[in-house]
């Protein structure tokens, strides 16, 4: 296959940047995207030219590290797949694909399509926990049950890679459906009770304070999301807040 | 200097409780006046430095990822060991040491093993109090599966995604200390040295990722928990950005590097499709629990299905060759990892591989999706015999379990697992040998400790699956934070540690120089064209079958690449700015020391244990043969050039288990 | 004397609460799209009335005088209810602009190409611009409806209802005002376009409230279809009433 290729170029953080043209031809359908911008890499390399720097590392859809708005949509036009796990073969010959930076203002662009999600971590810094001390004398593991439904729905929740495709998709920058999956993980079980009031109402503050936008509940976050993250986990924290505002 | 592995006296079952109360404690407000570097957030690193940060340790904590959720420990797919007996199949903690050790052939510290097994029990409770959810049964208790190499149930797991929520785990818990300020996290930062003062490891150098800026950084000790180096081999299951190099500068300041040639070769990888490929993806091992693995029995078969003429599902039972359970009807498909893997080999090298390349077997879930449908048919009161309906029914059992993995090989492959067997092959996936250490967990420098894979200490020759993430994370939680304190326990009047010694300015120097050299040499062959022909240097010669001569040419091959890269090497940009390969030409350049060390170790190594398989050193049956003079643990030394490392060895003594012919039969 | 001083302590205790609830609700990004869903909540039950008082100037000419004759005079909906009411209406168009520029500033450089059919409905997208085309026929009903009736009612002091004050058997006026209005065949295109974008604004609207407040459970998808009725039904009933009114006058 022989493709145009419009990517985002910015030299660092100050840079004003720009879409920059590129020709690629000889791609093979069995590629993923990211071999596809390796292969671009070696020619920019041997061509003297700098590469196209780009976050990336597991390439097999876990670590999140990948991003890339591709032809308009998070990780490209393929579900529940990360940039890593989407294949050439999703693209015709002569195809023109535009990739950009995931773009928020909680996500400041480091270089090219690189930005900077720290943001989800301060977030998680301010409640993604359950206060347990690495003791070996926490209560026997089998102590608690915790019904199958309640365990898998949590499960369902913690999938979350902290990729921000949710961010980069959602018309508001809201970081929402992140946060609530985190939420969510803790609120569905029963070792996350003790601390719920206030790790929603610091979680929200941390999410607010970064500068991520308001959601208006357009779904596109669950359609883009790479694990299929819920939007009922969105309500389910819109309750948990609420509840935990009106207890103060 | 000789090697002292500091294994406490007294019977094996007292040892690591006697052991935790004679040593020395460091007061809590002392803790206080303590700095601890941390590098590495995977499993090991992550869960200690949560760990050390609880306990009141100042912790600084590096990773190069953008955040420390990102180690690679999240891509583990199947499960984590316990020897919690839920099942009330006979499991116990001597169980799980034995399966270890016998698993890992008879080549790792009985110790070191013991104690990993008498607190996995202990990894499950504080992982269920921090919130990660484990599959559970119906009546709200937690589920367990099968693993290779064991007769019992053992595995807890979260779908295919345990190694993730184990490691949100251990993030969590270092969320919660970064929010309480103890620990300093320093994301997007690579270490470049270890700093040595007055013969104790005082600090790192570390390389800001994003502006380039060379920084010094102490405490009183410092941690690696950097994993593996299965890189070295360009195609492996690691993440790309994995390397060698935070425990390869450790060994060039003086750390040993036990059993380099150790790795372990997975045997249920896609295979290669095609000359571009970054790297291999991993099918959990947890699939053999259901699925079965064959090829074709006979020739006209193979070339049949190769050229598309036929399909596997047309290949009538009797044609299969389900050569697992042929060979080892014990363990069948769940055989360990070694032997699956060289029996995949073994197949494929005889002809019958069933891919254009001739490398792949498969593996198959047909008989599992009848044998799931018809249960779930029976407990429905539906009609049994009705194929249809069975079929649906089992393919909804078999995607309950291993839903994620089967669209993980649809992606990549195109095809669908549920129609069709999928098709695997081995790969590199992890690596027993790191860098020495004691009982303590501490390296041949006084204050330097390596925990998780980046050590060598648990898993032998051979790691028995779902026991990388137990391992990580009994030294992070469990180990390390008892055997560091007696080590600190001396450092409560040092104060802090300041980073103006000439030592600090001499390593620092020495990291400019190396990266300068990287950046000036403007040749003409980009890096990664380099780890590519490593890459095939180490698979072919070092990989799942050696020799003698092939180990010597890889010797000599990976000097001269070495040279090569020093003259050749085009390393684009500047160092002060974000540059990827930059970075990433300061880990080749030292996975092409390793890789020569790593030769060299396996030439050494006249026997074949575990991962390590020589062709001189076979039964008749092709089984791997041990030999009792090789029972010890090779250390090397830096002197200079790979060629030069000198061996050390540490005796392996056996006094709890009877050292016997590993069968899997 | 002792307990009344408690008491007072006690309430001024509790509204610093309320106080820092509400407050700290508005200044957090779920409190106001909480705020936002509830006043959302208010308006179409406000608008499900409105419409049962319209469509019986179809069916029963003379219960709609008699009804809107009582809504416009008794002092409880005039001084109590369409108070709140005009908050409301404000209250949800000035929150809708907040987040509307809240949200713009959240992403300083858009994207070059956005596949946002991709992934959300065109109606999610584009709330602000349903929402102003609503606005702008606000001012154009009020101008036609409330502001005439604010006029007779409170300056001239006329509150009979009739269409001639000083003949009580000249009868309501309310339904001949209402026709009269839908003589004009611009009016009532604008009308029923205005009402189109309505439907297009509750089509979103409805359901994304009750998601905002929390409710998103094993109801969820009968409340999807009950709110697409919902969100087509009472618009396409407006646009019925101001046909049924236009072509009768004009046959």
């Amino acid at each position: 296959m022989n493709l145009t290729l419009k990517i985002w170029r910015q030299k660092n953080a100050n840079d004003k940047g720009k879409m920059v043209d590129y020709q690629i031809s000889d791609v093979s359908p069995d590629m993923s995207f990211l071999e596809m911008l390796d292969v671009l890499n070696n020619q920019l390399i041997e061509k003297g030219d700098s590469p196209v720097a780009f976050d990336h590392d597991c390439r097999e859809g876990i670590c999140g590290m990948c991003s890339l708005y591709i032809n308009g949509e998070a990780h490209g036009p393929d579900r529940r797949v990360t940039t890593c796990q989407l294949h050439m073969r999703m693209f015709k010959d002569g195809d023109t694909i535009h990739i950009e930076p995931f773009r928020a203002k909680a996500f400041p662009i480091i270089k090219d399509l690189v930005v900077d999600r720290s943001a989800f971590d301060r977030v998680q810094h301010a409640g993604g926990f359950i206060s347990v001390n690495t003791s070996g004398n926490t209560q026997d593991a089998n102590s608690i049950p915790i019904s199958k439904h309640a365990a898998d729905k949590a499960m369902d929740a913690a999938t979350c890679i902290g990729c921000g495709a949710c961010v980069a998709s959602c018309k508001n920058s809201s970081a929402m459906l992140f946060v609530s999956a985190k939420v969510s993980q803790y609120a569905l079980l029963p070792q996350g009770q003790v601390e719920a009031t206030d790790r929603v109402l610091n979680m929200v503050q941390q999410m607010d304070d970064e500068g991520f936008g308001n959601c208006t509940n357009t779904g596109a976050c669950e359609v883009e999301c790479p694990k299929g993250i819920s939007l009922e986990n969105i309500a389910r924290m819109n309750r948990e807040y609420l509840s935990a505002s009106f207890k103060g | 200097m000789a090697l002292d592995s500091k294994i406490p006296q007294g019977p094996l079952v007292d040892k690591w409780t006697k052991h935790k109360n004679n040593i020395n404690l460091v007061n809590p407000a002392n803790k206080r006046l303590i700095d601890v570097i941390v590098v590495g957030t995977g499993l090991a690193g992550g869960s200690a430095a949560a760990t050390l940060a609880e306990l009141g340790y100042n912790v600084k904590a590096f990773c190069f990822q953008d955040s420390p959720r990102r180690a690679h420990s999240i891509a583990a797919q199947g499960g984590i060991n316990a020897a919690k007996n839920y099942q009330g199949d006979g499991d116990s903690t001597y169980r799980l040491f034995y399966d270890t050790v016998k698993g890992g052939d008879y080549r790792s510290r009985e110790a070191n093993v013991y104690r990993l097994a008498e607190v996995s029990a202990n990894i499950i409770d504080q992982c269920v109090a921090q919130g990660v959810p484990f599959a559970r049964d119906y009546g709200g208790l937690l589920d367990n599966r099968s693993f290779g190499g064991v007769l019992v149930s053992r595995t807890f797991y979260a779908k295919g995604q345990t190694g993730q929520q184990l490691l949100l785990g251990a993030y969590s818990a270092m969320n919660r200390q970064i929010g309480r300020g103890k620990i300093k996290m320093y994301n997007r930062h690579e270490m470049l040295d270890v700093v040595i003062v007055d013969g104790k490891a005082r600090g790192i150098i570390a390389r800001n990722l994003v502006t380039g800026e060379i920084e010094r950084h102490s405490a009183h000790a410092v941690v690696l928990g950097t994993g593996g180096y299965g890189n070295v081999f360009f195609l492996s299951t690691n993440a790309m950005g994995s390397n060698v190099t935070a425990a390869w500068r450790a060994h060039k300041r003086g750390a040993y590097f036990a059993n380099p040639c150790y790795t372990q070769i997975h045997p249920t990888c896609i295979p290669v499709s095609g000359d571009h490929q970054s790297k291999l993806t991993l099918m959990s091992e947890s699939l053999r629990n259901d699925g079965r693995i064959w090829v074709p029995k006979h020739k006209k078969d193979v070339d049949a299905i190769r050229s598309g003429k036929l399909k596997p599902t047309q290949l009538a039972e009797d044609d299969r060759d389900y050569y697992l359970e042929r060979r080892y009807p014990a363990f069948g498909n769940l055989v360990p990892r070694d032997v699956a893997s060289r029996a995949a080999k073994e197949r494929c090298d005889a002809g019958f591989g069933v891919n254009a390349t001739g490398e792949a077997v498969y593996l198959d879930f047909a008989a599992a999706i009848i044998r799931y449908g018809k249960e779930k048919a029976h407990v429905k009161g539906l009609n049994e015999n009705d194929d249809a309906l069975v079929k649906e029914l089992g393919k909804e059992v078999v995607k309950a379990k291993y839903g994620n993995l089967f669209q993980m090989y649809e992606k990549i492959v195109d095809e669908n697992p549920y129609e069709t067997p999928m098709m695997i092959f081995p790969a590199v996936h992890y690596t027993m040998g790191g860098i020495w250490v004691d009982y303590n967990l501490q390296t041949t420098i006084p204050g330097l400790y390596a925990i998780g894979e980046a050590n060598f200490s648990d898993h032998g020759s051979n790691r028995l699956g779902a026991s990388a993430l137990m391992q990580g994370l009994a030294d992070g939680y469990f180990v390390l934070p008892y055997t560091i304190g007696d080590y600190l326990s001396k450092d409560i009047r040092t104060g802090a540690i300041s980073t103006d010694s000439p030592e600090f300015e001499e390593a620092e120097k020495n990291a400019v120089e190396n990266i300068n050299h990287l950046i000036n040499n403007k040749g003409t062959k980009s890096v990664d064209s380099f780890h590519r022909r490593l890459g095939k240097i180490m698979w072919n010669k070092c990989g799942m079958s050696r020799n003698e001569k092939e180990l010597k040419e890889a010797v000599e091959e990976i000097s001269a690449l070495r040279k090569e890269f020093y003259k050749d090497v085009l390393v684009p940009g500047t160092a002060d700015e974000f540059n990827e390969q930059l970075a990433k030409a300061g880990r080749v350049a030292d996975f092409l020391e390793l890789g020569e060390l790593f030769a060299k170790d396996a030439l050494l190594r006249e026997e074949s244990a575990g991962g390590h398989f020589r062709e001189e050193h076979q039964t008749p049956e092709g089984e791997a043969k041990r030999r009792t003079e090789f029972q010890f643990v090779s250390a090397w030394e830096y002197k200079g050039e790979p060629k030069d490392a000198l061996l050390h060895k540490e005796p392996l003594v056996y006094e709890n288990i009877e050292v016997k012919e590993r069968s899997y039969k | 004397m002792w307990f009344g001083q408690k008491m007072i302590a006690l309430y001024l205790c509790n509204h610093n609460k309320i106080n820092h609830i509400m407050s700290g609700i508005l200044s957090s990004s779920i409190g106001r799209k909480f705020a936002m869903a509830i006043s959302a909540l208010f308006l179409m039950i406000f608008l499900l009335q409105h419409f049962a008082i319209n469509i019986l100037s179809v069916f029963s000419p003379d219960t709609f005088n008699e009804v809107s004759h009582f809504m416009g005079t008794f002092w409880v909906i005039q001084y109590a209810l369409q108070p709140v009411l005009i908050f409301g209406v404000v209250f949800h168009f000035v929150m809708g602009f907040v987040l509307e520029i809240k949200n713009t500033k959240a992403r300083q450089i858009k994207y070059a190409v956005n596949n946002g059919g991709a992934n959300s409905s065109w109606m999610s997208r584009n709330m602000i611009w349903s929402g102003l085309t609503i606005l702008a026929f606000m001012l154009l009903h009020f101008y036609d409806f409330w502001v005439p009736e604010i006029t007779i009612k409170f300056i001239d002091g006329d509150m009979s209802g009739l269409i001639d004050p000083n003949n009580s058997e000249s009868g309501f006026r309310y339904l001949e005002h209402l026709q009269h209005k839908f003589v004009d065949i611009w009016r009532v295109a604008l009308y029923v376009i205005s009402f189109v974008f309505l439907a297009l604004h509750l089509l979103h609207g409805f359901e994304s409230a009750f998601q905002s407040v929390g409710a998103n459970n094993k109801y969820t998808k009968g409340l999807k279809n009950f709110s697409k009725i919902y969100a087509i039904g009472i618009p396409a009933g407006f646009i019925f009433i101001a046909l049924f009114h236009h072509l009768n006058q004009i046959l």
